[in-house]
């Protein structure tokens, strides 16, 4: 039986109190909205590169604790990286959603890793992961992308863009 | 004794509704003993689907053991067991809602089928460019997508009944939404994501005296009230097995006779007709002109099972006892600062939606989940009803007969956990 309370610890409970770069993002040259329509969870990704390196970054919406505190701490996590670092830690968070991530072996996830029980609650992974489709999707200009469209970039290969 | 026996005694000694022994009834419900994370299971989520007692499941076992083969083809004995067993299911199903005749029941394969066999079988028919389909705000995804399709197909409207904030449908709009162009109506009984009671009887009534048939959507009401189709004269009645006991894959259309005769069929096959050539085909009569194929026949029998399970321990016993779960439920649910109920009409089926100040409905469902509670969070497929009272999606505890006093304690201590952690 998975420990749900796994989920809900302190860190994801402040991010979600107190969620980082919440807001808008003025003249951004990069920008998505995700839209999950099974519970009508939307936010927004918006980011500005200086030169290599992801330079700001905001994300806005309505939605649950969990995908919330994704978002919230996934932008700080990608802050400073270049776009090339961004993607295989996008890579490597979805895998670890959906439970295909070895935490044992090398990996960049660090403190994300309070995600890793979303994996024993299929419902809701799709809360977990919606951040960091819509910062796929922002990265290839994709306008919009959902959790259930059939072009959908969130269903293609990540990090090959 | 097992409740269903002692029902049936406590009726024919004609005890009152004051001896329902929930605690004897949930022993008929193997599920309701199952441990989820280590606490009891504490099954709130009726409206979605509710559980099966063990006198429908060895049903089906004795059905699928003993009885099983094609119906309405071979001469065999089997055969013909299998096509008088599915036949007493359908008679089960007139008397469970008053019908005046078997052949007006139809089996479908749910509620979301039954209305779509009105859509093509009466509203292909009789609706075209410029009429007018009166549906409410109320209606679950199933009474209205299908009539937007046929509305873009034949060029017709549909005009929405609204409500007030308790969730009541405003019946004085109701009739104002009435003209020469108004071909049909389309209302549920009783609203899946907020529990109202809708007053059918009366808005049937109304649109009969303009020559409007009316499609009553019972998927909500037909669980937990006694229903007679008679009474409220309504001209489609429909309803799903798998919210009252019986399994999925089930549930009927009640039609009256003479509107199925005049409608076209919905699915062509076998059984639907009486002779086929490449030349013409001749429909079979009501109710098989609507039952194309092989019906799902232990399904059917097995929803039999459960209408009669239910009326042995009496449909008014199970309201009854609903609206006392639904009372304390309500009473505890307002004494809880940044809880509000969505929906607080004042007839309501045993529904509680809910939001809870700050936090969203998927992280109360998960917690409760893990206090043993199962609720629905979501939109509940009415999505019209979120939007009118701005809320992206509420959770929804929905009660069953089988449910205790004690599991709505469950469910407030769960809600006050669900405020703790969020604190």
């Amino acid at each position: 039986m998975a420990d749900y309370k796994s989920l809900y610890q302190e860190v994801i409970l402040d991010h979600n109190k107190k969620p980082r770069n919440y807001g808008v993002l003025e003249h951004a040259s990069h920008h998505a909205v995700g839209h999950n329509p099974l519970c009508g969870d939307h936010i927004s990704v918006a980011l500005n590169f200086d030169r290599e390196c992801i330079d700001c970054i905001a994300f806005q919406g309505e939605s649950c604790a969990i995908c919330k505190a994704s978002a919230s701490m996934m932008t700080a996590a990608i802050k400073g990286k270049s776009r090339a670092d961004a993607e295989i830690l996008i890579h490597e968070f979805l895998a670890m959603a959906t439970g295909k991530l070895d935490l044992d072996s090398p990996n960049h996830i660090g403190r994300l890793a309070v995600f890793a029980g979303v994996c024993d609650l299929p419902t809701r992974v799709k809360c977990a992961i919606l951040p960091w489709h819509t910062l796929h999707a922002a990265f290839n200009s994709v306008a919009s992308t959902s959790t259930e469209a059939d072009n959908d970039p969130m269903r293609a290969p990540i990090g090959n863009a | 004794m097992t409740a269903i026996q002692s029902a049936l005694r406590s009726r024919s000694t004609s005890a009152p509704a004051s001896t329902f022994d929930v605690e004897r009834i949930r022993v008929d419900f193997p599920i309701l003993a199952l441990e989820v994370g280590g606490k009891p299971l504490v099954y709130l989520d009726n409206a979605a689907s509710s559980q099966m007692p063990r006198q429908v499941i060895d049903r089906l076992v004795r059905y699928q053991a003993t009885q099983h083969a094609n119906i309405n083809r071979a001469v065999h004995y089997l055969s013909e067991t299998a096509t008088s067993e599915y036949e007493n299911a359908r008679r089960r199903l007139q008397r469970f809602i008053g019908a005046r005749e078997e052949r007006e029941v139809i089996f479908t394969s749910g509620t979301t089928d039954a209305i779509n066999l009105v859509m093509h079988g009466y509203g292909r028919k009789f609706i075209g460019a410029g009429d007018e389909i009166i549906l409410s705000t109320l209606e679950h995804h199933s009474n209205i997508v299908p009539w937007q399709m046929l509305a873009e197909e034949k060029g017709a409207t549909i005009r929405v009944v609204p409500i007030n904030d308790a969730g009541e449908l405003l019946i004085g709009e109701y009739e104002k939404l009435f003209n020469a162009h108004t071909k049909f109506v389309g209302v549920t009984h009783v609203s899946n994501a907020l529990g109202t009671i809708n007053p059918v009887k009366h808005m049937t009534a109304f649109a009969h005296a303009r020559g409007v048939p009316v499609l009553v959507d019972g998927a909500q009401a037909a669980p937990h009230m006694k229903v007679d189709v008679q009474d409220l004269d309504c001209d489609f009645y429909a309803f799903s097995g798998h919210k009252l006991c019986g399994p999925t894959g089930i549930g009927i259309l009640y039609g009256k006779a003479a509107l199925l005769e005049r409608m076209q069929p919905f699915k062509g096959g076998g059984d639907m007709i009486l002779s086929v050539t490449f030349e013409q085909t001749t429909y079979n009569t009501i109710p098989h002109k609507f039952e194309a194929g092989t019906p799902p026949i232990a399904a059917a029998i097995g929803l039999g099972a459960a209408v009669d399970y239910l009326s042995a321990i009496g449909m008014e016993a199970i309201a009854a006892h609903e609206l006392d779960l639904l009372d304390y439920a309500t009473e505890q649910i307002n004494g809880i600062p940044g809880v509000r109920i969505i929906g607080t009409a004042g007839k309501k089926a045993a529904v509680l939606s809910f939001t809870v100040d700050g936090v969203h409905p998927h992280d109360v469902g998960t917690l409760l989940n893990q206090e043993g509670v199962a609720v629905r969070t979501g939109h509940h497929c009415a999505q019209p009803v979120m939007q009118r009272f701005r809320v992206p999606a509420t959770s929804r505890a929905s009660f069953a007969f089988y449910n205790t006093l004690a599991e709505v304690d469950a469910l407030i201590a769960g809600i006050r956990t669900v405020q703790k952690v969020f604190a």
